[in-house]
């Protein structure tokens, strides 16, 4: 098994203070892999890093083969940003396309992407008129729309009702299992189980790099939540 | 950090172009705005200075003032409106995205460029029409020329908008750069007072600002029935500042944030 994306003592600062001290981590191709931690865990700052926004201290993170950020890279990986961008003043349908044109990609395919998150219904209204979910389907339609190799997601499934977030777990295994790598960022560890591979982060440092099996194994519990806490004060047990 | 990237491609500029007017498409009042404002304000000037009359053998006030407001309005409008935009960009995070994607930079600021360029075009002819029929102004040179220069300033506004962007963190200050850009070049330009009755140094302030420029450029399209050697000067100047501030923007708009 081949990894997609490779993360070696990468350091980030952000403001005054280090939120990521020194990560290494590893994203399996072809895989659906979790980004799990609690709010503040640096699992914005860790994706920002992989799709070459964020300014690093030092480390290197090497996607698809090329340095993060490349300008080779910028077709080949989607992003999707935690807060939807999409543009508000602008129809669901004339965001999706208008992404379309910069992946080089057709109008139909654009129309395709909606379908796919089931926003071809919405796809006359304006972005400002929607409830928070359909703006995150828009945003994500818009990174499906490239088809990209990689796709970074950061915390897609928030706001969402549980039928189209089971939906959503649908669609990414899927694109999975058609050779696309999927990094999935959240917060709720009940997501956890619906990953191939998972990244547990607390504070910046990886506390685990397991499958959900491995985890609840390891800590006894059938409950991910659960498992994820005997981990951090496992942790803690040792420092102290 | 800049990564030199395949620097501009006309496909990717052409989609920016098209989204802005999109966008701008779906706003009906700022359309309104944008068209009819220039040439209400115009009519203002108009009725201000209509019984006043003009010395024997000069231009009347209006005909001085009322030409050369047509190359300040798409200025200061297109500076607001580019520098807002861009500020949103930044904001709702579809900048972060967009430099994710495929789309340079430049791509990025020469779209914005062309669209509120286009948007200028509009403005300036609808303006330049209503103040030569309703308001008699009187032009000895083409009007397409007074277009051009408007164009030019439009887009020397949208330049220095894009430029401006980069050091406002909200929308309040975003504003308030306004009135920082646009009032020291509109004092200084030789509307209020002529340039060579100024202080030596305010000239000397006043040669370095590309506003000057475009009011001078007016004043030759104003007297002269053909485009003087000293007009195409001018408008060279004012398209260079636009493309040395275009530069900055995009040197200012980095890809990594912290
Ligand atoms: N722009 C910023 N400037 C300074 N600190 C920031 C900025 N963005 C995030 N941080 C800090 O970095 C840490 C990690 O944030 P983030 O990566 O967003 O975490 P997560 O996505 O896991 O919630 C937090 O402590 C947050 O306060
Ligand atoms: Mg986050």
């Amino acid at each position: 098994m081949t990894d997609a994306v490779t993360v070696t003592d990468l350091v980030v600062d952000r403001g005054h203070r280090r939120v990521l001290p020194g990560l290494s981590c590893a994203v399996p191709a072809g895989r659906v892999t979790g980004l799990l931690g609690p709010s503040g865990s640096g699992k914005t700052t860790l994706l920002r890093a992989l799709v070459g926004v964020q300014r690093i201290r030092s480390g290197t993170v090497t996607v698809l083969g090329e340095p993060a950020g490349s300008p080779g890279l910028r077709s080949r990986v989607g992003y999707v940003t935690q807060a939807p961008s999409v543009y508000p003043d602008l129809t669901v349908r004339e965001n999706a396309r208008h992404f379309a044109a910069l992946y080089g990609r057709s109008a139909a395919a654009a129309d395709d992407a909606l379908a796919a998150v089931g926003m071809a219904g919405a796809a006359g209204q304006l972005v400002a008129d929607l409830s928070g979910g359909q703006r995150g389907r828009a945003s994500l339609a818009c990174a499906l729309v490239g088809e990209p190799e990689l796709l970074v997601l950061d915390e897609p499934t928030v706001g969402l009702d549980p039928v189209l977030r089971v939906e959503l777990w649908d669609r990414f295994h899927a694109l999975a299992a058609a050779g696309t790598t999927l990094l999935v960022s959240s917060h709720v560890m009940d997501e956890a189980g619906r990953c191939d591979r998972l990244l547990l982060l607390r504070e910046g440092v990886l506390l685990a790099d397991v499958t959900p099996g491995e985890l609840r194994e390891d800590a006894g519990t059938a409950d991910l939540e659960e498992a994820f806490l005997t981990l951090v004060r496992r942790g803690e047990q040792v420092a102290a | 950090m800049s990564t030199v990237t395949a620097v501009l491609s006309p496909r990717l500029t052409a989609a920016t172009t098209g989204r802005v007017l999109r966008q701008l498409r779906h706003d009906h009042r700022t359309i309104a705005m944008m068209v009819l404002l220039p040439s209400l304000l115009l009519g203002l000037l108009y009725l201000l200075w209509r019984d006043v009359p003009a010395l024997p053998g000069q231009p009347t006030v209006f005909d001085r003032v009322g030409l050369t407001m047509l190359g300040v309005f798409p200025f200061v409008v297109m500076f607001l409106v580019t520098s807002i935009a861009m500020l949103r960009e930044r904001t709702s995070g579809t900048l972060e995205r967009l430099l994710t994607t495929p789309l340079s930079r430049l791509d990025l600021l020469l779209g914005y460029g062309t669209a509120f360029g286009l948007a200028a075009a509009v403005q300036a002819a609808v303006t330049v029409t209503v103040a030569t029929t309703l308001y008699d102004l009187d032009v000895a040179g083409s009007l397409w020329l007074v277009v051009l220069i408007a164009v030019a300033d439009a887009l020397l506004g949208v330049a220095l908008g894009l430029l401006a962007s980069a050091f406002a963190r909200s929308e309040f200050q975003a504003v308030q750069f306004m009135p920082v850009v646009v009032l020291p070049q509109f004092f200084l330009c030789g509307l209020l007072v002529p340039r060579e009755q100024m202080a030596g140094w305010l000239q000397a302030v006043s040669d370095v600002l590309p506003l000057t420029y475009a009011v001078e450029a007016l004043q030759e399209v104003g007297r002269s029935s053909t485009g003087t050697g000293t007009m195409w000067t001018d408008v060279g100047v004012v398209a260079g500042a636009a493309v040395l501030a275009l530069a900055l923007a995009a040197a200012t708009l980095r890809r990594r944030s912290s």
